[in-house]
């Protein structure tokens, strides 16, 4: 993103870039002008892990969230969230090859959008006789993509420096704060997101890190409040990180942690704080819950807590498969579920352990090389964990990727068929939507197209495997948020009203 | 213009001068080597596939006929000589090599956090133009087998940096993986520079200091051509750059070497346009993300634009980003080259033109923008870019269409060569194919 900063800022920006930028590097990222040198223009990069496994802990249900652990003498849901479905119509969209990521492809099928819900799927579907009837002959249907790394909103567009909101890269252990408080709604890049087809991301802090904070899951949806886009019912994520990027921010300050040795010992003290921080409550719980003896509270270890409590899910940025292994060891000690390894570009190499351990890797379709433990980097990488019975995923971490995620889960397909995997179109469409529904700990309200779920559905101009596909129209709860052949039904952020010339930002 | 070209001028130039005393000699290295070293004579016919040669219509069920490292032949009905290796495409497409016009492929192998192994710019800030990327490509990088098994069989490789709004001289080389000479395709291809936002980064933080130091440096170089003998005497004055630098800028400054600025805005490149004019250069834009904005005015000046379909995202220093840049840019007729800007993902090029197709524009067009439009702009179309008898045998047999994602590059050959569909990814699923 900004590669090109005033010349102040760029040693300043560097830093972040860095790492931000390190994961993602390889794009020539927004902007292209690349002087050619840059290679990875403006990838936020990696900045977070996700995961959760298949079951996904906390059921998920659209309710107030569980954000607090312990008992709080605040208000517990003073963040929660304020979203409203937009209004919907019923809709029935008929003729289409649909994928429904709960079983076969379904030709020539039908499905009933009703009251925000799926009321129907299938050969035969009947319709009220007000719904809108869309005929989708020859287009294809699929459940609303779902990422699980996303930097929008707290690495907004411009990638300028007044909008550097994604690394709070002033101590190694940030636990405390929260991708949500950085969210910056007007962010064009969600409506650009939109018209890939995305209708829910995990919004996540970056990973200079070891603690980089709590993620954010919100709705795809035009909103003044960050707030009026969270996911109801969706659980926090805590945002960790191994590897390279934490030691070489902090080392190459001559702080804590500068070895992965040193990574380790970061996160062992830390949950070993927030254990007797846990304790302490349930001590004080069990003495009878004296308001004037409650432990003080500590935002921090209040998250890290969380997770022990099984509320927050961890995301955790890790490459190495050796690293992942240790990381699966340091739960084990203290406790706690790692419910996704993000970028994971070394999962084939353990998909084993992490099936055995029920942790889901999100992962690029062929990021490679840009660092040394993104080196062994190979495309079977996402077929290799499917076929091991794993929970795979295609993320983005990108702002350009992610509006291409479908294209990504295409390529992580050919790979797949080339290793020799039969793969179907039908079950590769959960790396975009079931699995990713499931670390994020919404599957059981979205990720599918299955009667009783959200109405999160996306008509693509055919094959969404296909480079040529499009998303033409995105539903929402039910409601038409996006319709290609309709510039009224196109969001707009803010940031570009009145000052993108007409035909850009598309 | 080929190096040999340069050379005769660059010397014809050192001879006027000859007599007066010590006028530097001119840098040259012939670093083009005989094309591919003593190949076998092989010959190869690929039969029955739709062959698309770029320079002419395709052919339902024909032949390309590939003998040493040379086409011998395209067409349908061509008999197949008597010895050749038959490849049979039947329901296959066969298109020229395609190339990638901006990347660091075979100068950067790890880009962050691995020393030695990033060459792409200098620290040094006496060196902008003369920084050559020559001298440091790696023909045995692991980038360069994982870019050609998707068919890209050669590659602009361009410098980067900061310190200076010259960054040095790109080339283009065959993804064969032999080293320098053998790999040299020409070099150099053209001299690059960075103005807009990426300008002024690199000097004085504005867009006006970075055009300033950029007409400085062609002011010298101009003077320099004219007066070397009197600079290397101490009787001219003093150049902002030095000598190294000022001879690489001689050619672009003769307008034979064409000079290729990034920049994105549509002021820049209206900038830059003028800036062309003022010193009579052979102009190539790169980037130009807001080039669809200005489409009319590069058309007319002819002045060639490598894009990165890819690019949407709203910046400052280009708020009119679109898919449809492509497309705009094919429309108004400009001359169009697309591109990856990446360097471990240049091999996405396929998914960059495809998408350009699926915004608009035509599938000539973009496949064109990968093989013989961008010959044309790094004036190498005499050897490559097309599928015709007598030019170099960089030749890909696809599965299906070559712009779409599930699509493979089965047969790639560089010069007559088949290459392998090894690389270090695939030794690394091989051995974690099982698990044991």
């Amino acid at each position: 993103m900004q590669r090109y900063l005033q010349a102040a800022t760029v040693a300043a920006l560097l830093a972040c870039l860095t790492i931000t930028t390190v994961g993602a590097q390889q794009t020539p990222p927004s902007q292209p002008p690349p002087r050619p040198g840059a290679p990875n223009p403006a990838t936020p990069g990696e900045r977070t892990p996700t995961p959760p496994e298949t079951p996904p802990r906390p059921a998920t249900p659209p309710q107030p969230a569980p954000q607090q652990t312990g008992a709080a003498p605040f208000a517990p849901n003073a963040y929660a969230s304020t979203y409203k479905p937009f209004p919907s119509r019923p809709t029935v969209i008929r003729n289409a090859t649909i994928l429904t990521a709960a079983g076969p492809a379904i030709e020539r099928g039908s499905i009933l959008l009703q009251d925000g819900k799926i009321a129907a799927v299938g050969q035969a579907v009947s319709a009220p006789p007000d719904a809108a009837v869309i005929d989708a002959t020859g287009k294809w249907v699929t459940p609303g993509i779902i990422d699980t790394h996303s930097h929008l909103g707290v690495y907004a567009a411009p990638g300028i420096e007044s909008l550097q909101d994604g690394n709070e890269m002033t101590s190694p252990n940030t636990a405390e704060v929260s991708a949500e408080h950085s969210l910056w709604p007007q962010d064009p890049q969600f409506d650009l997101a939109l018209a890939g087809g995305v209708t829910a991301m995990q919004i996540l802090p970056g990973s200079a890190n070891l603690f980089g904070g709590r993620g954010v899951t919100v709705k795809n949806v035009p909103s003044r409040t960050a707030e009026g886009m969270k996911f109801p019912g969706a659980p926090y994520g805590l945002k960790m990180a191994c590897g390279e990027n934490p030691k070489r921010v902090y080392g190459s300050r001559n702080t804590a942690p500068q070895t992965r040795m040193g990574n380790v010992a970061g996160y062992r003290r830390a949950w070993q704080a927030a254990a007797e921080y846990r304790d302490s409550l349930r001590r004080w719980k069990a003495s009878g819950s004296d308001p004037e003896k409650r432990p003080a509270r500590n935002l921090q270890l209040e998250t890290l807590a969380g997770v022990l409590d099984g509320e927050i899910l961890v995301h955790n940025h890790c490459y190495r498969a050796d690293e992942m292994a240790t990381m699966i060891n340091i739960a084990k000690e203290f406790g706690y579920k790692i419910t996704s390894f993000h970028h994971a570009v070394e999962a084939y190499k353990i998909r084993d352990l992490l099936a055995d351990n029920n942790i889901c890797a999100s992962m690029w379709a062929d990021w490679w090389g840009f660092k040394l433990e993104a080196y062994d980097g190979i495309r079977e990488n996402i077929a290799l964990v499917d076929q091991a019975k794993g929970c795979a995923i295609v993320h983005s971490d990108d702002p350009n990727g992610e509006q291409r995620l479908n294209q990504e889960a295409a390529k992580a397909l050919r790979a797949g068929w080339e290793a020799g995997f039969s793969i179907e179109r039908a079950d590769a469409v959960k790396w975009l939507t079931l699995n990713p529904a499931k670390a994020l700990g919404i599957d059981k309200v979205t990720g599918s197209l299955e009667p009783g779920k959200n109405a999160d559905v996306v008509i693509w101009s055919g094959d969404p495997f296909s480079v040529y596909s499009r998303a033409e129209q995105v539903f929402i709860d039910g409601a038409l948020m996006y319709d290609r052949s309709d510039p009224e039904k196109q969001p707009r952020r803010d940031f570009i009203t009145g000052l993108m010339p007409q035909g850009g930002a598309r | 213009m080929k190096i040999g070209l340069a050379l005769v001028l660059s010397l014809g130039v050192t001879a006027s001068l000859a007599g007066q005393a010590t006028r530097p000699a001119p840098r040259e290295t012939p670093r083009r080597a005989p094309a591919v070293p003593a190949a076998p004579e092989v010959t190869i016919a690929i039969t029955n596939a739709r062959v698309f040669p770029v320079s002419g219509q395709a052919i339902e069920r024909g032949t390309v006929v590939i003998r040493g490292t040379k086409i011998a032949a395209v067409g349908a009905g061509i008999p197949v000589p008597s010895g050749a290796r038959v490849v049979e495409a039947e329901g296959k497409i066969v298109t020229p090599g395609w190339i990638e016009s901006a990347t660091q492929i075979g100068i950067v192998e790890i880009q962050s956090g691995a020393e030695g192994t990033d060459d792409q710019s200098t620290t040094d800030k006496e060196l902008s133009a003369a920084f050559d990327v020559v001298d440091g490509f790696n023909g045995e990088s692991t980038v360069i087998p994982v870019t050609r098994v998707e068919g890209i069989t050669r590659a602009v490789v361009t410098p980067s940096g900061s310190g200076h709004v010259l960054l040095g001289q790109g080339a283009m080389f065959d993804l064969s993986g032999a080293q320098v000479p053998a790999s040299v395709v020409k070099a150099p291809v053209a001299m690059f520079a960075n103005l807009g936002e990426a300008g002024a980064a690199s000097e004085g933080g504005s867009r006006a200091s970075a055009m300033l130091r950029l007409r400085e440096a062609l002011q010298d170089a101009i003077d320099f051509e004219r007066h070397g003998v009197a600079w290397a005497n101490a009787q001219r004055r003093t150049y902002a750059r030095g000598r190294l630098d000022l001879e690489a800028l001689g050619p672009v400054v003769r307008g034979e070497l064409p000079l290729a600025i990034n920049a994105n805005r549509a002021s820049d490149l209206l900038a830059a346009m003028r800036l062309a004019d003022e010193f009579h250069l052979k102009l190539i834009l790169m980037g130009a993300i807001e080039g669809w904005r200005v489409a009319d005015q590069l058309a007319a000046r002819k002045v060639p634009v490598v894009i990165k379909p890819l690019t949407n995202i709203p910046s400052f220093d280009a708020l009119g980003a679109t898919l449809e840049n492509a497309a705009r840019l094919s429309k108004a007729g400009a001359t169009l080259v697309l591109s990856s800007f990446d360097t471990h993902n240049a091999r996405n090029l396929r998914q960059e033109a495809g998408n350009a197709i699926a915004n608009g524009l035509d599938r000539d067009a973009a496949l064109r923008a990968v093989t013989l439009e961008p010959a044309r702009v790094w004036g190498v179309a005499e050897r490559i870019g097309s599928l015709e008898a007598g030019k170099d045998a960089d030749v890909v047999v696809w599965s299906g269409d070559p712009f779409e994602l599930t699509t493979r590059a089965e047969h790639v050959f560089i010069a007559g060569r088949e290459v392998s569909s090894d690389t270090r990814q695939k030794q690394l699923f091989e051995k974690y194919k099982t698990i044991k």
